[in-house]
């Protein structure tokens, strides 16, 4: 066995086993993660906001139905980026500002002065002292809901099509066993919507994998960020001097973002089988095709 | 009775030592020498150690944080931080926004870096620089063609590239990268421009920078500061 504490006298295998196991490496394995943890938890809580979305946007009331239209047009409308700085700067500023009318009500100062916002030490969220684990779950929670907030108009989107394009004799039929309107939406239009549902939210989904690099505009050290950073040419400041190595941390970027995505199409190819089972029309087309 | 208790309480828990405050230190983290992120996942460099000292004297309890260059100047604004300890120059529209403490680092130069042998015209040709530095203001100004990179290491490797005809950036950063380069690269140019180096603080936060100026003072009378520069940038660097 050889050691790492001497990284100029080692050379070749030895230099690179060392090199790939520093804890910035670590860091960066971690941070795939992550990444892969921000998707698998934003992509339910995306297909909550933009099923709740769908479903208001069908409602007869209109209350619920126009919240739920101006939702989706104005988040497809604005650029994702826009969301993603807006969104947890709005909700962090927003949080604090609760916490300081509630917990420091003896201060009387607004709490913009000039350029700057400022509440109360107490306040503070997470506070200063707390560990830099707190703070980076606080940034990734905040990154969870800027994603929901902005995929789930999407859904919404995708969702009132699906819904939109069961057949509408269907509905009717249900209607003149006697079913209600709710029983309508769960027994006749939810099951049979996922079919003409899923082609967009496998897209969506794709889409949701590769908008994770904004990750680092909201201070998260996501797999690109490792990548530019590890890949920059080092001197010899850094224990372990190399030049520009961008172009092979950026491969196997590539070949991650690649197999995410092939896993994904063998998952959607299932779920797209399972859904078809029982479908009418589905069937016909399939066997009009084969 | 429970007055009276309370107050013993309040009283004892008053003549405790008072727990040193907690400060976050933003830096950008890709500006060797002044700041990185060593191969253990720290922050090192002069900054590092000039911070940890500035803290000791204050008696502060410093956390360092890791934040783009973009966006330094309005995280520390919203208080995702307190203070930007960056190799940030400073300036007259910076200090529009913030405030600084005094210099813990004096004007030095800002050179022009270009492949070596070629020649390099720095008022005419292509010129990178890191968006928001002086820098990059001063390419702007001096007529040549700006192209702006988010960190420092790409504006030297769009040179190495051909995308750019010359790098400015402080000579400071340069220097190693070209003494390191193997005869590739060449300082071609020079330039003075910029303050010295101070650390950036909310202009709300008076007490802080007050604290600040104080512990960077005693570190310049004591001669503390001089040592660490000289460690990091050369015995022929400048000091105070």
């Amino acid at each position: 066995m050889f050691s790492c504490t001497n990284p100029d006298q080692i050379e070749g295998l030895n230099w690179l086993v060392c090199y790939l196991s520093t804890a910035k490496h670590m860091a960066f394995y971690q941070s795939f993660v992550v990444v892969l943890s921000l998707v698998l938890i934003t992509a339910p809580l995306a297909l909550l906001f933009g099923l709740m979305a769908a479903s208001a946007s069908r409602s007869a009331i209109a209350v619920m139905r126009w919240p739920a239209k101006i939702y989706i047009a104005m988040v497809r409308g604005v650029p994702d980026i826009v969301f993603f700085l807006f969104v947890p700067l709005a909700l962090d500023q927003g949080i604090e500002y609760i916490r300081h009318r509630a917990l420091c009500s003896d201060q009387t100062g607004s709490v913009w002065q000039g350029n700057d916002f400022i509440v109360c030490d107490i306040a503070k969220m997470p506070l200063s002292s707390a560990s830099a684990w707190a703070h980076d779950f606080y940034g990734f929670m905040l990154a969870v809901t800027a994603y929901a907030i902005v995929f789930g108009a999407f859904a919404g989107n995708v969702l009132a099509g699906a819904m939109a394009a069961v057949p509408h004799a269907q509905l009717e039929t249900g209607s003149a066993f006697g079913m209600s309107r709710r029983q309508v939406y769960w027994r006749v239009l939810f099951p049979q919507m996922w079919i003409y549902a899923l082609p967009g939210l496998s897209n969506l989904w794709v889409l949701l994998i590769k908008a994770t690099p904004l990750l680092f505009l909201l201070g998260i050290q996501d797999i690109v960020y490792w990548a530019r950073e590890l890949g920059s040419a080092k001197t010899s400041a850094y224990t372990y001097p190399h030049p520009d190595w961008r172009v092979w941390y950026f491969l196997a970027l590539l070949i991650f973002y690649l197999f995410v995505t092939w896993v994904s199409e063998r998952v959607f190819d299932r779920l797209n089988r399972r859904f078809s089972r029982g479908q009418a029309v589905l069937m016909n087309s399939q066997q009009a095709g084969g | 009775m429970k007055k009276v208790i309370l107050a013993t309480v309040f009283a004892s828990m008053l003549a405790m030592p008072a727990m040193a405050e907690t400060i976050r230190m933003g830096t950008e983290g890709a500006y060797p020498p002044y700041n990185f992120i060593n191969d253990k996942n720290e922050v090192d460099g002069f900054e590092r150690e000039v911070g940890d000292e500035i803290c000791a004297r204050a008696n502060l309890d410093c956390v360092w944080v890791v934040n783009d260059w973009d966006s330094i100047i309005p995280n520390l604004v919203s208080g995702n931080y307190d203070t930007i300890i960056a190799g940030m120059s400073i300036t007259a529209e910076r200090d529009e926004v913030i405030d600084f403490t005094q210099e813990y680092f004096p004007p030095s130069p800002s050179m022009y870096v270009g492949l070596s042998g070629g020649s390099v015209d720095v008022n005419g040709g292509v010129i990178a620089a890191q968006t928001g530095t002086i820098q990059a203001g001063h390419v702007a100004s001096s007529g040549a063609t700006l192209v702006e990179f988010a960190t420092p290491d790409e504006t030297v490797a769009a040179v190495r590239n051909g995308e750019a005809d010359a790098v400015l950036a402080d000579g400071d950063y340069l220097m190693p990268i070209v003494s390191e380069s193997g005869g590739e690269l060449a300082v071609v140019g020079q330039v003075g421009i910029g303050g010295g180096i101070g650390m950036g603080i909310r202009e709300s936060d008076t007490a802080l920078k007050a604290k600040m100026d104080t512990a960077i003072a005693s570190m310049k009378s004591d001669g503390t500061l001089n040592t660490m520069i000289k460690k990091w940038f050369g015995d022929d660097a400048l000091t105070f």
